[in-house]
């Protein structure tokens, strides 16, 4: 008997080398998992019948193009649309011979906090679903704290991987920026995306880097890791200089249990032999959440620009000419979240607001780098809590933008920086996981890793959720 | 016309013919079936991204340095958003203020001598898909009942050269032209030719009262897919602006279509109603950095520019035949044929010309060697002679044998016989009509079948008309 939600990814690897279980009988548990528990939790848009491969099966995220497999970013713009090519990281998954359980839901386009953004309805957290599992990526959050698939996909713009994880329990790396291949990903913000696993421990994390990481020919912007990703074996973290940014850790509407968690996670660090000590990001936090809704909009309302209802998708019927077919198309296929960053976005860059706007962001951008390089001078990682809140309940912030982006403020400005940055699970508040966000420099996936893995044989943590126990 | 200085500056774009597009490795071909050369990337599917064609960056830096232009040590790609479906991304990735290449000078050598003109930039960019308007009226997208788009075109590689406003006659714009479109033709970079779009030109006019300072309002003219139409364009609108000032009125700036059938002048789109394109760095791409080593290896493949050559040329021959030389790609030819230098010229640019022999395969020892008998054998032969020019192995040696009839005792009887049939005519002359030489010589030629000696035949007829 497979137990699809305490299983890991690594475990389950052991259990297909030694031959104990089938690649199938492996796929067989979860898509049993999935018809028990996904009408409920709906992390799933759309599951396979069948796949390819004999290792550990894989669900990945609905913005991460798969060859004769529906792909829609959970926009009704891309209903019906059926890629003819895989992406550079679905390729990588197929090569490692990981089965493909299905695509998951996630907010439109990966714009929001919440997937209750998905123009295919939300996705309930595993933990309680009365809550929302974060966002973007919250579909491969809950199929894997669910049980509905052993490690999973996402894509992180402001915080699309960390924050899920977070709010579900769960292990979510955000890699350095042009470390995994962005071909064939629908792009939201092109300088900011990038994908990167959700797993429910730090090895499993590990091992879903070493598939998916890699130079690629087919994106200009990727480069070779420095040094291979390793797995993990330290349990101490000696040596290890640890600094915790003010501004990070006090963040306006943090809650006290979060808070309370995170310290404890601190204190335990330093017990394990870590140096810590305070920082300061003042511009990066105070700046980073308005640069980000500049620049990442700007950019999506270039990247959405080709859903125009010519060639693939979603085309609206109309009488009238090229103009209202456009606009047809477009407004019966964005949700309202896309809309809102194609205006925002179009005026950022508009003439006579760039230099304000978009020009201005750019220039913040850089002020973010240098105060993290400059905090890195001291400290090898930097630590705060990945949300400044728990799970929070469907329909909390759904009608008020502003305190949904919010959620993203801690997450943010390390991304800004195109900074790796990995969240696992350090207790619960409320009955509820509880995320720290470890924050690295360009290329620090190894050391990450190594510190997460140390903490997270402190912490013990139970990714079950408790209901499902 | 007079009192007023055409002012003319230039925006040519050039396809390149690399093997692929600029940003996917489709094939970059023309006249291939209708949406037979595309791929995810150029159809802008969902998660696609541009990788920039090598081969490309190298022959815009290559052209750059033709213009004489500096090349920036980083250059960074835009995008230039707007909705067409000729554009599949609903952004065109070009380039804005940081151009591959800026601050050039390309020499138009005139009778007068030469004058530079200042070159903007050059940049690189993506070339749109066709867009076939069906049912309207020539191809117009007014009145059409549908559209087709053909995504072939769509990312061929495209360089985009602007120059500044200081072309000053339609004659040096056409001009310009001409030799911009033979050097980027030598440099093996693009075929060039404006009736399959591989080289469009719009031209930004205006005037000025001559010695006026400062710029007047300019007019955009579109898409002139010939040389001539370029310089008739130009003058129309010229004309046009001229016209305007001097009844009083003001040229207001739009964008202008030139139709050559009529010679008249329409207006495309009032520049008002303008597009703001949101230009913004393309994320997806990093800066190009050409590397110095690149830059020198492609400034070594540059030969001798065609004004150089015009000017070389001038040392022994007027500026129209040195400048229709050059400019039609015939001094490398006429350079390797020896021989009196006119005569050479003359052969190599108009009977040659014309038998259509491509002048890169002539053999140019043997083409001399005919050029020099060229009195001494028959008319007919020399033109048969010329027209294989062209074919492999072509010797001279066996037009030489046929020298012409110059001897007078073969030709004075032809000669009595065409008198005796034109009594009115020999009358004529001898009252004083001398200009009638030339028939009688054309009814000798004919009568000889073009073998007669044209100087020998000149010289007995006078002698006789004049008895």
């Amino acid at each position: 008997m497979i137990d699809t939600l305490r299983l890991t990814a690594e475990d389950a690897a052991g259990l297909l080398k030694r031959k104990e279980v089938s690649s199938e009988e492996l796929t067989r548990a979860y898509r049993a998992s999935i018809a028990e528990r996904d009408p409920e939790l709906h992390a799933y848009l759309h599951v396979t019948e069948s796949a390819d491969g004999d290792g550990v099966p894989i669900a990945l995220k609905d913005v991460i193009t798969t060859k004769g497999v529906p792909t829609t970013a959970a926009s009704r713009i891309l209903g019906g649309y059926v890629p003819v090519f895989d992406s550079t990281v679905a390729a990588c998954c197929k090569d490692a011979g990981l089965p493909l359980l299905g695509k998951t839901n996630l907010d439109e386009f990966a714009m929001g906090s919440s997937t209750e953004n998905s123009g295919f309805g939300p996705t309930r957290n595993p933990w309680d679903p009365e809550r929302v599992p974060g966002g973007s990526s919250g579909g491969s959050a809950a199929a894997v704290a669910g049980g509905l698939a052993p490690w999973a996909l996402g894509s992180d713009t402001g915080g699309s991987i960390k924050q899920p994880a977070s709010l579900c329990g769960l292990v979510g790396l955000r890699p350095t920026y042009g470390t995994v291949s962005r071909y064939g990903i629908v792009a939201f913000a092109s300088s900011l995306d990038q994908v990167g696993p959700l797993t429910k421990t730090v090895r499993d994390s590990a091992l879903l880097m070493q598939v998916i990481s890699g130079a690629d020919p087919r994106d200009s912007t990727t480069v070779e890791l420095p040094q291979p990703i390793e797995l993990p074996e330290a349990e101490d973290l000696r040596g290890l200089r640890i600094g915790i940014p003010r501004e990070l850790n006090e963040a306006e509407g943090m809650e006290p249990g979060v808070k309370q968690s995170v310290d404890a996670a601190i204190r335990l660090a330093e017990e394990l032999g870590a140096e810590v000590g305070e920082t300061r990001l003042p511009r990066s936090v105070e700046f980073g959440l308005a640069c980000y809704y500049l620049i990442a909009p700007a950019e999506a309302s270039a990247n959405l620009a080709r859903y125009d209802g010519v060639r693939f998708g979603h085309r609206a019927q109309v009488d009238g000419d090229l103009t209202e077919l456009y606009e047809r198309t477009r407004w019966e296929g964005f949700g309202d979240e896309p809309k809102r960053r194609i205006m925002l976005g179009t005026y950022a860059l508009s003439a006579g607001y760039y230099e304000a706007y978009y020009g201005q962001a750019q220039k913040v951008r850089t002020v973010i780098k240098d105060e993290f390089a400059a905090a890195f001078r001291d400290f090898d990682l930097l630590v705060s809590p990945t949300s400044p809140t728990v799970a929070f309940r469907l329909g909390e912030k759904a009608e008020n933008p502003l305190a949904m982006y919010l959620s993203d403020v801690l997450t943010i400005p390390p991304n800004m920086a195109g900074l790796p940055g990995l969240s696992i699970p350090c207790g619960l508040s409320e009955g509820l996981p509880v995320g720290l966000q470890l924050i690295g420099p360009q290329f620090s996936e190894n050391a990450l890793f190594r510190a997460g893995h140390a903490l997270e044989r402190a912490f013990a943590f139970d990714y079950v959720p408790e209901r499902l126990r | 016309m007079t009192g007023w200085e055409p002012v003319v500056g230039l925006e040519i774009h050039i396809q390149l013919k690399t093997q692929t597009k600029m940003f996917c490795r489709c094939e970059n071909v023309w006249g291939e079936g209708p949406n037979t050369r595309t791929c995810p990337v150029c159809l802008a599917h969902p998660g696609t991204l541009p990788v920039p064609n090598g081969r490309a960056i190298e022959w815009a830096v290559k052209l750059g340095l033709a213009l004489g232009c500096e090349v920036a040590e980083r250059s960074v790609f835009h995008r230039k958003n707007y909705f067409y479906p000729d554009l599949p991304k609903g952004y065109q990735i070009s380039q804005y203020d940081e151009p591959l290449c800026t601050a050039g000078r390309f020499a138009v050598p005139g009778s007068g001598g030469d004058h530079e003109i200042g070159i903007v930039r050059a940049h690189l960019e993506e070339d749109a898909a066709k867009t076939v308007h069906v049912g309207g009226k020539a191809g117009r997208i007014s009145g059409a009942a549908h559209s087709l788009v053909d995504f072939n075109r769509g990312g061929t590689p495209l360089v985009e050269i602007v120059t500044e406003p200081d072309l000053h006659s339609p004659e040096e714009a056409r001009r310009f032209l001409q030799l911009l479109r033979q050097t980027v033709v030598e440099l093996g970079i693009s075929d060039a030719e404006m009736e399959k779009g591989s080289l469009r030109c719009d031209a930004n006019v205006s005037v000025r009262r001559q010695g006026e300072e400062g710029l007047r309002t300019k007019t955009e003219l579109k898409n002139m897919n010939s040389f001539k139409f370029v310089g008739d364009g130009i003058a129309a609108e010229v004309a046009r602006q001229i016209e305007v000032y001097e009844s009083g009125g003001e040229v207001g700036q739009e964008t202008l279509h030139f139709d050559p059938a009529s010679g008249r002048i329409s207006s495309l789109r009032s520049k008002e109603e303008a597009h703001d394109y949101r230009y913004f760095p393309e994320p997806d791409l990093v800066p190009v950095e050409p590397p110095a080593a690149l830059v020198e290896r492609m400034r070594a493949e540059i030969g001798e520019l065609p004004a150089a050559r015009i000017r070389r040329l001038e040392g022994e021959l007027d500026f129209d035949l040195s400048y229709g030389l050059v400019a039609s790609g015939r001094d490398e030819l006429y350079e390797r044929v020896p021989g009196e230098r006119r005569a050479v010229a003359n052969v190599v640019m108009n009977q040659l010309a014309a038998t259509g022999a491509h002048p890169g395969r002539v053999n140019a020892e043997e083409l001399g060697k005919l050029i020099e008998a060229r009195d001494r054998i028959p008319r007919a032969t020399f033109d048969e002679a010329l027209t294989a020019a062209g074919e492999p192995g072509f010797t001279a040696e066996r037009y030489l044998a046929e020298e012409a009839v110059t001897d007078a005792s073969e030709l004075d009887p032809v000669i009595e016989r065409i008198l005796a049939a034109n009594g009115s005519q020999v009358a004529a002359y001898r009252s004083g009509k001398e200009g009638l030489l030339g028939f009688f010589v054309g009814q000798v030629m004919r009568e000889t079948q073009g073998k007669a000696n044209p100087k020998v035949v000149n010289e007995r007829l006078r002698e006789r008309l004049g008895a």
